[in-house]
């Protein structure tokens, strides 16, 4: 979060966490996915569900999983819009224990055949955060580039990741771990500054195997070649 | 970034002679690694959005509800006639539920701190700016003065009607107007904190129980109130009256207040306003409406 989380965005109205802030989880999504959404389901929960539709925030998770931003004036032209990209949605009430009051979940294919099942909250002011990916837990806001490693909890593995990062004199914002258990599956987020350069990737890749990390990026250049 | 407490802040100007506002912008350089040019600009940016949307309010819109839109006008006549009220209170009152109104018709609107209480802030500020001929970079650091506050608030309590109620909305929006007003009053550090404390300790409790689950019954006229609040708030600090509790208490208070607010008055229309025989009528339209 920084002040202009505050005092801004400037956004098509009228509500922050329902509509400004459904556009960003949808956006985050899409992010995640890496391509283009063919077909969403998306379930809503909390909050979203009681009076979702009274703030148009079924427009802004679709708007989102289209790319737009919360300041976009088609955002309540989603649904043509969607149309017109060819992807399909559909909504459902949605079955999570103890979830934020504003959350949803996505379950997304996209173009090529790629899937995620994500959840992700509205905590307020547009800001939202990823609360999980597929089976982990997870937790962190979307608004950084950040790499995600599930691995096995065992000493020295968070010293070859940060080990490679200053290797690479790349700086790291923010930092959580995870475990199950001693020794059993753990996850490890890593917030960036910069975006994850290709270096990197390929050498973390490579230490943990590609299957094992997910990178979400604040670049979405995927959308030209995706959308033609 | 790194404030929740309005004391942290107080103390790093202290310490390094700064104002409470280059506390902020300082703060804002480092975490998104600009220049204190670029900071600037970027508030100032805000604080220009904000005067187009109050700039274009238009009188003949109409929600997609039918439950916002023309008062703002109403209201902007009264203000020029005989009333009561003052003229700066009742530009504040006007200004306030324009831009509420805006937000609901689905205009571009800055949010401060969210939309629902997006009329607080500039109808204090840009009333100031025109009736006391202020500078506009004085607005603008007293926009960070607001900013501080704000996420002082949102790391300590928090600023999401369906996490703390209607007082992290237009309670918080208050508190940050009334730290600006009284900045830009020249209040010390102190005196900010406390009118920010003042403003939060009126609205404590405050439930969110919108009608049809919209962001319009009561939250439209509702950000006149707040930001009349503030106006009181910096009038109180200014005579000297001191909140008896520190303001970080305060807004700890704010933050256990609202974990006690049971969720069907959080943001979820299921009691309060919401449930009367018209509220109910009115959510049952809009669902045949399929709004």
């Amino acid at each position: 979060m920084n002040i202009f989380d505050i005092i801004g965005p400037v956004m098509v109205g009228p509500s922050s966490s329902h509509t400004a802030g459904a556009v960003k989880i949808g956006c985050a999504a899409r992010k995640l996915l890496g391509e283009p959404v063919k077909d969403a389901e998306i379930y809503l929960y909390g909050s979203f569900l009681a009076t979702g539709s009274g703030h148009g925030t079924q427009f802004a998770l679709v708007a989102g999983l289209l790319g737009m931003k919360p300041d976009d004036a088609r955002i309540p032209k989603s649904f043509d819009y969607a149309k017109k990209a060819g992807m399909t949605f559909s909504f459902a009430q949605a079955k999570l224990r103890r979830a934020h009051p504003n959350s949803v979940q996505l379950k997304l294919t996209g173009v090529s055949g790629k899937k995620l099942d994500f959840v992700g909250e509205s905590v307020g002011g547009s800001l939202i955060n990823i609360s999980s990916i597929g089976p982990l837990k997870v937790n962190f806001s979307g608004e950084k580039p950040t790499f995600i490693i599930r691995h096995k909890d065992k000493p020295g593995f968070i010293s070859s990741v940060t080990g490679l990062l200053a290797e690479n004199d790349f700086n790291i914002a923010t930092m959580n771990l995870y475990r199950r258990s001693r020794g059993g599956e753990a996850v490890m987020i890593v917030e960036c500054d910069q975006e994850i350069p290709d270096i990197i990737a390929d050498e973390l890749k490579n230490l943990f195997g590609a299957e094992n990390i997910t990178f979400y990026s604040l670049k979405d250049d995927f959308d030209e070649e995706g959308e033609k | 970034m790194g404030f929740s407490k309005l004391q942290d802040i107080i103390s790093i100007s202290e310490k390094k002679n700064i104002d409470f506002w280059q506390v902020i912008l300082q703060d804002d350089m480092n975490e998104r690694a600009v220049t204190a040019e670029e900071s600037f600009d970027k508030m100032r940016e805000m604080y220009r959005q904000m005067k187009e949307s109050d700039a274009s309010y238009d009188k003949s819109l109409i929600s997609p509800s039918g439950l916002s839109g023309s008062d703002g006008e109403k209201l902007e006549i009264f203000s020029l006639g005989e009333r009561l009220v003052g003229d700066f209170l009742s530009q504040v009152i006007a200004r306030a539920v324009k831009m509420g109104e805006s937000n609901a018709c689905m205009r571009r609107i800055v949010t401060a701190p969210t939309a629902g209480s997006c009329g607080v802030l500039p109808a204090v500020l840009i009333t100031y700016e025109k009736q006391r001929g202020a500078d506009e970079d004085e607005i603008v650091k007293s926009l960070f003065v607001a900013a501080g506050i704000g996420e002082v608030i949102a790391t300590s309590a928090s600023i999401s009607g369906a996490q703390g109620g209607c007082q992290a909305e237009i309670g918080s929006a208050a508190a940050m107007a009334a730290g600006a007003l009284t900045f830009l009053l020249g209040g010390s550090n102190k005196e900010i904190a406390n009118s920010a404390a003042l403003a939060i300790k009126n609205m404590l409790g405050l439930t969110c129980d919108p009608v049809a689950g919209l962001v319009e019954v009561p939250c439209v006229k509702r950000n006149a109130y707040g930001a009349v609040n503030a106006v009181v708030s910096a009038h109180l600090t200014g005579a000297g009256v001191y909140s008896k509790i520190p303001p970080d208490e305060v807004v700890d208070s704010m933050r256990r207040t609202g974990k006690l607010i049971p969720a069907c008055l959080r943001e979820t229309s299921q009691e309060g306003l919401a449930t009367t025989p018209t509220g109910t009528k009115i959510a049952q339209k809009m669902k045949s409406n399929n709004i």
